[in-house]
């Protein structure tokens, strides 16, 4: 739109009914005008077709971006629930789609409508303006209240004032005003009395949240929730004859899964525990992270007690001593759950299985520094298949 | 108010539909008579499904009816009375539902002595569940219908001879204590009928689940015989698109009410995860049950929303009826699968059977059959309706 300053923007019209307005816009719509506009107090039925309107292409937006926020909130869901951080959130799978959709449906709805509003008012406008030449006319504050209005615009190619004056004239109109374009395109937003509405606005609205989430929160009844007959941990209980408000489990209790260690203090157990777990890759990977992450400071990344704690620290003598080698499994894993001389017990921080695949990894570095003669033929025949070319 | 000003002439039905009509009625007695002297429990079960489906389109069309006299609608007018004459099946249910008195012991748990002997919920609810109340209160809600069914439709056809404005302002009254009244007595028919077939289970929800069915599929009933007989030049030629349209839009939105009620009530009980809650589910979320109920998301909510979404699918006569046809054959899978994975709670074991298909042709036949007959009595145009103008003007 090309708004020269204080030039014509075209020449506004007053009706009295909708029956007027409506054959008013019929009539300019047969004379072949384009760029003409109606303006009434509320929607008139009829007027699409009165003014030739297709169907409004508004729905394709809204429509897209609906389904562009459902796809976007449904995949986010799924990222942030299911893959970044996973959490059993009433004993649902992670992705727990019926307890998605209602957040979808809103989410999508939501965006549907601000989608809508924003387009329009970015048609209407004709944005970057923030204004349209027929606000704060008087033409304006009519049809806002009581009368039906019709703009013809000047862009229009067939529009020449007086011809347009007449041909409203002869349809009814009483009253005809002549709307020019605004002299400087005012933004109303800097004005000082509008900033300080907005500061009020916004002192207000945080204000009242303040008082709202804080103060009004703690006062009857919306305290209820807080004040509850219940138990609390290190509190003084007037209930329980001991005085603690928590409760002991019974003596021997066990948590699920968990298999206690009967042989807490002996030196040799090897006769009754045999390593549950096969020495797969994925086991062996598993003790791998763990040997590194717990057995290593002391005893070296290759278990021959060159640590990186070496001389800070008693050092953990190497793993490949013919002692060691001739441990059972059983006897590894009693020292990693036990501890040995001044290592300590590692069974609170590393789970059965774990210590198990750790035992297994001790195994596979042993054997790395003491390989049988059949190891090689084997490296040999791997590296052939392969296809690697790797002396010996 | 003359005919000639609304441009509608009376014209014979074809006799065919009142044949047709006859003919599948009595094929779909004479078969289930057959079903039911071959497998009772089984026939009882499909009857319900039936039963059930015609009080949907029959109570659902008597709703459309009062609506438009209790929300002053303009656009509807024109296609009144064959709502009207789709309603025409109410008087009747009191006379189909005495089958299923008699075979109560089959389709309702809580009817037989020993299993409430040791059942103590049952003994809880059945102050509510007995046979003497159920049976009451049920003819006596059938009655309610009936009475409002020949009040309504009483007025709305002395109309088309005195066009008196009257009559409509007191049709309006009764519309309203019809609607008032229908909220509560459709609720006591989803539960006594539907959902005490689990007689553990319960859902508040319920009775809104099957107003929204009842309406949806009145509503694609109604759309599927105005856009026929309009084509043809039974009704006005001045019906619009924009008649047209508000039909859609109708259709579109009992779409998507349905599917808000139906998730609700799934969402709540899949969360709350309870015992005497989620059996409903996991019944049919068993066996072939799980498919259906998956089937029933798309064919009872996504393809109709998508079908009836864009604006031009609801202007479009050819789209219009079939949207129509879609739905009520998928408004029946939902009734089916609402009554069939019940078998279980009453000691059955649901296998598909050739008696599904025997009563369905009756409620087809009863409905096609009572139109016919209707039509050639009255005026398929409310021609005495003081809206009837201001319909033919109607924009959207």
């Amino acid at each position: 739109m090309n708004r020269n300053q204080n030039s014509l923007f075209g020449v506004a019209a007053l009706f009295d009914s909708p029956d007027d307005i409506l054959n008013a816009a019929k009539k300019v719509q047969a004379d072949g005008y384009k760029n003409y506009d109606v303006n009434t107090p509320y929607p008139i039925h009829g007027m699409d077709s009165a003014m030739g309107f297709k169907a409004s292409k508004m729905g394709y937006v809204t429509l897209f971006f609906g389904f562009a926020a459902a796809t976007f909130i449904l995949a986010f869901m799924w990222w942030a629930l299911a893959v970044s951080y996973p959490l059993v959130i009433g004993g649902k799978p992670f992705f727990a789609l019926p307890a998605f959709v209602p957040i979808t449906f809103e989410f999508t709805v939501l965006t549907g409508v601000l989608s809508t509003v924003f387009g329009m008012i970015a048609v209407v406008f004709n944005l970057p303006f923030n204004n349209h030449p027929i606000h704060d006319t008087n033409y304006m504050k009519s049809v806002s209240s009581d009368k039906y209005g019709l703009v013809i615009e000047a862009e229009d190619p067939l529009f020449e004032e007086n011809k347009v004056v007449e041909l409203l004239k002869s349809l009814g109109s009483k009253n005809i005003e002549l709307v020019y374009n605004p002299e400087e395109e005012k933004f109303q937003i800097f004005q000082p009395r509008f900033l300080v509405f907005l500061a009020i606005i916004a002192v207000l609205t945080a204000g009242s949240t303040y008082i709202t989430l804080n103060k009004f929160m703690y006062l009857p009844p919306f305290d209820f929730m807080l004040n509850q007959n219940k138990g609390v941990s290190q509190e003084e209980s007037s209930f329980f004859y001991n005085k603690r408000e928590m409760r002991t489990p019974v003596a021997g209790t066990v948590a699920r899964e968990y298999i206690p260690y009967a042989y807490t203090g002996e030196t040799d157990p090897k006769e009754v525990l045999s390593n549950p777990l096969l020495p797969t890759k994925k086991v062996l990977e598993l003790g791998q992270k763990k040997f590194l992450t717990f057995c290593s400071p002391c005893h070296g990344n290759y278990a021959d007690g060159k640590s990186r704690l070496m001389g800070q620290f008693p050092p953990g003598p190497t793993l490949h001593s013919q002692r060691i080698i001739n441990f059972s499994d059983g006897q590894i894993y009693n020292v990693i759950t036990n501890g040995f001389s001044i290592m300590p017990s590692y069974k609170r921080q590393i789970t059965r299985d774990e210590r198990w695949a750790i035992v297994n990894y001790i195994r596979v570095l042993q054997r790395a520094q003491n390989p049988k003669p059949s190891d090689f033929t084997e490296i040999k025949e791997i590296n052939k298949e392969s296809g690697k070319n790797v002396p010996n | 108010m003359s005919q000639i000003e609304s441009g509608y002439v009376k014209k014979e039905l074809p006799k065919s539909l009142g044949t047709i009509g006859a003919i599948l009625l009595i094929a779909g007695i004479a078969l289930g008579i057959t079903s039911y002297l071959v497998d009772p429990a089984r026939a009882a079960f499909s009857y319900l499904t039936s039963f059930i489906y015609l009080i949907c389109i029959g109570i659902g069309s008597l709703f459309l009816v009062s609506l438009e006299y209790a929300a002053g609608a303009v656009w509807s007018v024109p296609f009144r009375r064959v709502s009207e004459f789709l309603a025409a099946s109410v008087p009747f249910f009191i006379i189909l539902v005495i089958p299923l008195f008699f075979s109560m012991h089959n389709l309702f748990i809580w009817t037989n002595p020993i299993a409430v002997a040791h059942d103590k919920v049952l003994q809880q609810r059945s102050t509510y569940l007995n046979i003497p109340f159920f049976v009451i209160r049920d003819v006596i809600i059938f009655l309610i219908w009936t009475a409002f069914y020949f009040i309504i439709i009483k007025n709305s056809r002395k109309q088309d001879v005195s066009a008196d404005q009257k009559l409509t302002s007191r049709n309006i009254k009764f519309s309203i204590a019809f609607i008032v009244i229908f909220a509560f007595t459709i609720s006591v028919i989803s539960f006594d009928w539907l959902m005490s077939m689990t007689p553990h289970w319960f859902s508040t929800i319920f009775g809104v689940y099957l107003f929204a069915d009842s309406v949806w599929v009145a509503l694609a009933v109604l759309t599927l015989f105005s856009v026929i007989l309009t084509e043809r030049g039974y009704l006005s030629p001045k019906i619009r698109s924009d008649h047209y349209y508000s039909l859609g839009i109708l259709m579109f939105a009992f779409t998507v009410f349905w599917a808000y009620i139906a998730f609700s009530q799934y969402m709540l009980q899949w969360y709350g995860n309870l015992p005497e809650e989620i059996v409903y589910y996991v019944h049919r979320w068993t066996g072939v049950w799980k498919y259906i109920s998956l089937a029933l998301v798309i064919t009872h909510f996504i393809v109709p929303f998508l079908l009836l979404l864009p604006r031009g699918s609801k202007t479009n006569p050819g789209m219009l009826k079939f949207a129509a046809i879609w739905i009520i054959i998928f408004q029946f899978l939902d009734v089916y699968w609402l009554v069939m994975p019940s078998m279980v709670d009453n000691g059955f074991t649901y296998s598909f059977s050739w008696i599904d298909f025997t009563f369905p042709l009756a409620v087809v036949g009863l409905i096609l059959w009572l139109f016919s007959v209707l039509a050639k009595k009255n005026n398929l145009l409310a021609v005495g309706d003081p809206k009837l103008k201001r319909s033919w003007e109607f924009h959207i």
